[in-house]
């Protein structure tokens, strides 16, 4: 009768879902934060509380249905606050990357029209009020953290508590106001936009994606039916806010669902903090797993002989049989008590070190991730998966279900997504969650999304017989070699990524006659080793330069080589020449994204002197001046030359032919 | 409060005055003559080259060393001789030039040493205490909790929580000037002595020791005297600065006045001395 229809409808806003989880979720945990070492804890009723206060007191400062409010900072619990009070309001959040520098930042705030900031500390208030020099529209900046802003007198900047003061002081003396702001609530609907999430932007500058409450709800409902998640999960929130994974996984699906989220005491105590709360449910891009893995190595390498043996040893073990326990495949009793054995003296207290003894379910997105290190956690007994998503989509596309995962597919479709693969090979997808439109550019949007509403993924990829679907790379960036050898340069990069030696790789081959590459190493593996082999260095230009440190890499290089020889598809794109960057790649520099994603073209148009180095077999190394943007804005100048060294190129083993 | 103050604004009122201290060991003359006062809440900076004294005045100042003749005022108390813990009782902290802090323990357990000259005493007391502690029970665990409570918010103030659990032996050299600073703060000082904060960093750490160096002045009101070598740091931070050399007090003013003072230019350039 009514009453679905009733609830349906208190349930399309996420004001709405908060109304009702204060209610359903009665005095459960909704949100933690670690404060002077300590956990607080707010429960849902707490935090309807906040959010009524902070909403109220929002309304009186004149925000209204349809003002943007920029949200900038850490994963704090008030910014995600605001996010809800803003929507209260029938206001759109635009979360913004943190650490974007001034211009970066003015270029979303403008375009936007953002009318208010909520951000976090002095940082963000001196970089906002920087842009409100030209940017005359944005009128009030609210701050989080005093510290260091109490002698600010500068019109416009408020605390966050003081505007929480004024809410609560409007709802204790008229006591109608509580009951317009749940008029106010009642007004909105699934159709309301619920936030403007700005793309990063591997490609020229970034769009505005415009996802509505109806899309954003439905995609967290869709993912928690799909994992069987429930009030009892806890997360913890130490992504960028203005990233749809994070927006999705510690806001839409938490309101959906119940689940607690936790925000770490500040970004360089996230390990610390995951152990201490154990979170049963996790979302990193694949760069995180690698750290893990590449920490994990060096810091094995410091430990005594004896330890040294049994972690390899156990470790080979997990290998062997690690992945089949955990799908539930049969396997021998001997190995069983082994890996139970290992799991006593290494699996156990390596999960535990990093915070994953509790995770039921891990995923990892946002880019391909390496065969071998999506296989070592799994053969530790972590449940991770691996599942494809666009900010487009309200992230799901596909993911792997439990009982079928396979390295190499994303999974299958969840829910009512419906996806299908065109004649060029790119990726298309529907759904109930796909974004509206990109924010003032419709032009783009009519390049992206269909008029029967299909949304252009950008990826290559196909689907298997077993029904999942396979990324290949971006579309456009997927090539060929001069003589039209397949080469898809991902794939090849995230081989050699997976030596904790190596921290970046750009590789190059489109329309040339052979694939090379640019290496970045990683200072922590490699400045590690040089300790223990007493090899010092100045910087990282200097270790790079290394003739040992080429060696090694070198060796590194070869062995991809061997690997790519030895599949008969991509054979031909082994690595010919390669160098060791002079300096690292940097988001400071535009050279990867604030999501760590190498913007491979903007890379070679920066160093194509280099680039045609490695294409003049007669250069052995070249001479290179880059200018370099510090922390703070200021710029500088790294110079340097930089070796090329050459590799073998193995002849292909035909797998079939050798088979036979 | 205290007319004598040389160059002080008559608003604000002196903290420490310094008159005309002579130091000395046997024949070498640390400090000779030197006169100058500090107020309440301004950053001070001491400046001069390598042996003018200014590590000398620090100790002075804290009744590390004890000078032959002068008078030193502080809180409109005059005294000849002061020992260092008496500093500390009375809300003067310090860091030092070269990091003294204990290797081995913790950071926190580093910055919780700062405490003691605010933890209540009396033998009796202590006594008490002692039984108390070691049983973890009752006034003592208050006591325990209401001084952590303290250094927790020290912790979040320098921004080291990362680092709460690790031995300070492990840090790198700026992090461990941090954690000093962090100790010193733990006295809830009136007057912190900074014996060059920024000594061996990198400008990103410079940066970092800065704001904390005036957040402390700004949030806790904290009267500040400091050492410095890097002079766009001290003209940068300093509301006054005195330079010393050979011991002799050559110039006091705003960092604009010293800038252009004949003397500090010629002690810094070098110029020949009589």
């Amino acid at each position: 009768m009514t009453t679905g229809a009733e609830a349906a409808k208190a349930e399309d806003t996420f004001p709405k879902l908060l109304l009702r989880n204060a209610v359903k979720f009665n005095g459960k945990p909704a949100m933690r934060e670690k404060y002077l070492g300590i956990w607080q804890t707010w429960n849902w009723e707490q935090v309807l509380e906040e959010v009524r206060a902070f909403s109220v007191g929002l309304s009186a400062l004149g925000i209204k249905a349809g003002d943007k409010v920029a949200i900038v900072g850490d994963n704090r619990p008030r910014l995600y606050w605001a996010m809800c009070a803003i929507q209260a309001l029938g206001g759109i959040p635009i979360p913004v990357y943190q650490d974007s520098v001034a211009e970066e930042m003015t270029f979303v705030l403008e375009h936007a029209g953002v009318t208010c900031a909520v951000v976090e500390n002095q940082e963000q208030v001196d970089k906002v009020l920087e842009i409100r020099q030209s940017y005359k529209a944005l009128k009030n900046i609210i701050y989080d953290d005093d510290r260091g802003l109490a002698k600010y007198a500068v019109d416009g900047v408020q605390s966050y508590d003081s505007i929480q003061d004024s809410g609560r002081e409007a709802l204790k003396s008229d006591p109608a106001t509580e009951g317009k702001w749940h008029e106010q609530i009642a007004k909105g609907g699934p159709e309301d936009t619920a936030i403007i999430l700005y793309t990063s932007g591997t490609t020229g500058t970034p769009k505005g994606v415009v996802l509505t409450m109806g899309s954003v709800i439905w995609a967290a409902k869709v993912a928690n039916d799909f994992d069987k998640l429930d009030h009892n999960e806890s997360v913890i929130a130490y992504l960028p806010m203005a990233w749809v994974g994070d927006h999705v996984f510690s806001y839409a699906q938490s309101y959906d669902c119940g689940y607690c989220v936790n925000c770490p005491e500040s970004p360089e105590t996230v390990v610390d903090d995951r152990r201490e709360i154990g979170t049963t449910y996790a979302f990193a891009p694949p760069r995180i797993y690698e750290n893990v893995i590449t920490l994990t190595m060096v810091q094995m390498e410091d430990a005594s002989e004896i330890k040294k043996r049994i972690f390899h040893y156990f470790l080979g073990v997990a290998r062997k049989v690690g992945e089949n326990i955990l799908n539930g495949d049969p396997v021998g009793v001997g190995d069983r008590l082994m890996y139970g054995l290992g799991e006593l003296l290494v699996y156990g207290p390596l999960k535990n070190r990093y915070g994953l003894s509790n995770v039921r379910i891990a995923y990892t997105a946002g880019e391909a991730i390496g065969p071998e290190i999506f296989r070592f956690y799994r053969s530790l007994g972590i449940n991770l998966k691996q599942l494809y998503g666009q900010t487009e989509a309200s992230v799901y596309v596909t993911n792997q279900p439990d009982g079928e995962i396979y390295a190499d597919t994303v999974g299958r479709t969840l829910g009512d997504i419906e996806i299908k693969v065109d004649d060029k090979g790119e990726v298309l997808y529907r759904s109930p969650g796909v974004f509206k439109e990109y924010y003032k550019n419709p032009k783009a949007t009519k390049e992206t999304k269909t008029k029967d509403g299909w949304v252009h993924s950008g990826d290559a990829g196909f689907i298997d017989e077993r029904g999942h679907l396979k990324i290949i790379d971006r579309a456009k960036d997927v090539g060929k070699l001069k003589d039209d050898t397949l080469f898809p340069p991902k794939y090849i990069e995230n081989k050699l990524k997976f030596y904790p030696n190596i921290r970046e790789v750009v590789c190059f081959g489109q329309g040339r006659d052979y694939v090379t590459a640019f290496i970045n190493i990683d200072l922590t593996a490699v400045g590690s080793w040089a300790e223990r082999n007493n090899v010092s260095y100045a910087s990282y230009q200097e270790l790079a330069a290394h003739p040992d440190v080429y060696g090694m890499i070198e060796e590194h290089v070869n062995e991809v080589n061997q690997e790519l020889s030895r599949e008969d598809r991509v054979a031909g794109a082994q690595i010919k020449r390669f160098m060791i960057l002079h300096k690292e790649l940097d988001a400071d520099d535009g050279e990867i994204t604030r999501t760590a994603k190498v913007r491979r073209s903007f890379v070679a148009d920066r160093y194509s002197p280099l680039v045609k180095a490695l294409y003049d077999p007669k250069k052995s190394s070249q001479h290179i001046k880059t200018e370099v943007t510090f922390e703070d804005g200021r710029k500088g100048v790294i110079e340097g030359d930089v070796q090329i060294r050459d590799m073998t190129i193995y002849a292909p083993v035909a797998m079939k032919e050798a088979a036979e | 409060m205290n007319a004598a103050a040389t160059e002080a604004a008559p608003d604000k009122e002196v903290l420490l005055n310094i008159e005309n201290i002579s130091l000395s060991f046997g024949g070498v003359k640390a400090i000779q003559d030197v006169s100058f006062d500090i107020l309440k809440g301004e950053i001070r900076a001491i400046i001069g080259p390598n042996g003018a004294g200014k590590t000398s005045m620090l100790n002075v100042i804290n009744g590390f060393y004890h000078p032959q003749e002068g008078k030193i005022t502080y809180k409109g108390e005059t005294r000849r001789q002061m020992k260092p813990h008496d500093a500390a009782k009375h809300g003067i902290s310090r860091t030092f030039q070269n990091v003294a802090l204990f290797r081995g323990m913790s950071t926190l357990d580093n910055i919780m040493t700062g405490r003691v000259p605010r933890m209540p005493d009396g033998l009796l007391h202590q006594v008490g205490q002692l039984f108390l502690q070691a049983i973890y029970i009752g006034p003592a665990k208050t006591e325990d909790m209401r001084q952590r409570l303290h250094v927790e918010k020290i912790i979040d103030f320098l921004e080291i929580p990362h680092i709460r659990k690790t031995p300070v032996g492990r840090l790198p050299y700026g992090l461990q000037k941090r954690v000093e600073l962090g100790r010193a703060l733990a006295a809830e000082p009136d007057l912190l002595l900074l014996d060059e904060p920024m000594a061996g960093m990198n400008l990103e750490e410079k940066e970092d020791m800065s704001r904390f160096i005036l957040d402390v002045n700004d949030q806790f009101g904290t009267t500040i005297a400091l050492i410095e070598h890097d002079m766009s740091v001290v003209m940068d931070l300093s509301d006054r600065v005195v330079a010393l050399d050979y011991g002799k007090r050559i110039g006091d003013g705003t960092p604009n006045e010293i800038r252009k003072n004949q003397d500090v230019i010629d002690a810094y350039l070098g110029v020949a001395h009589d």
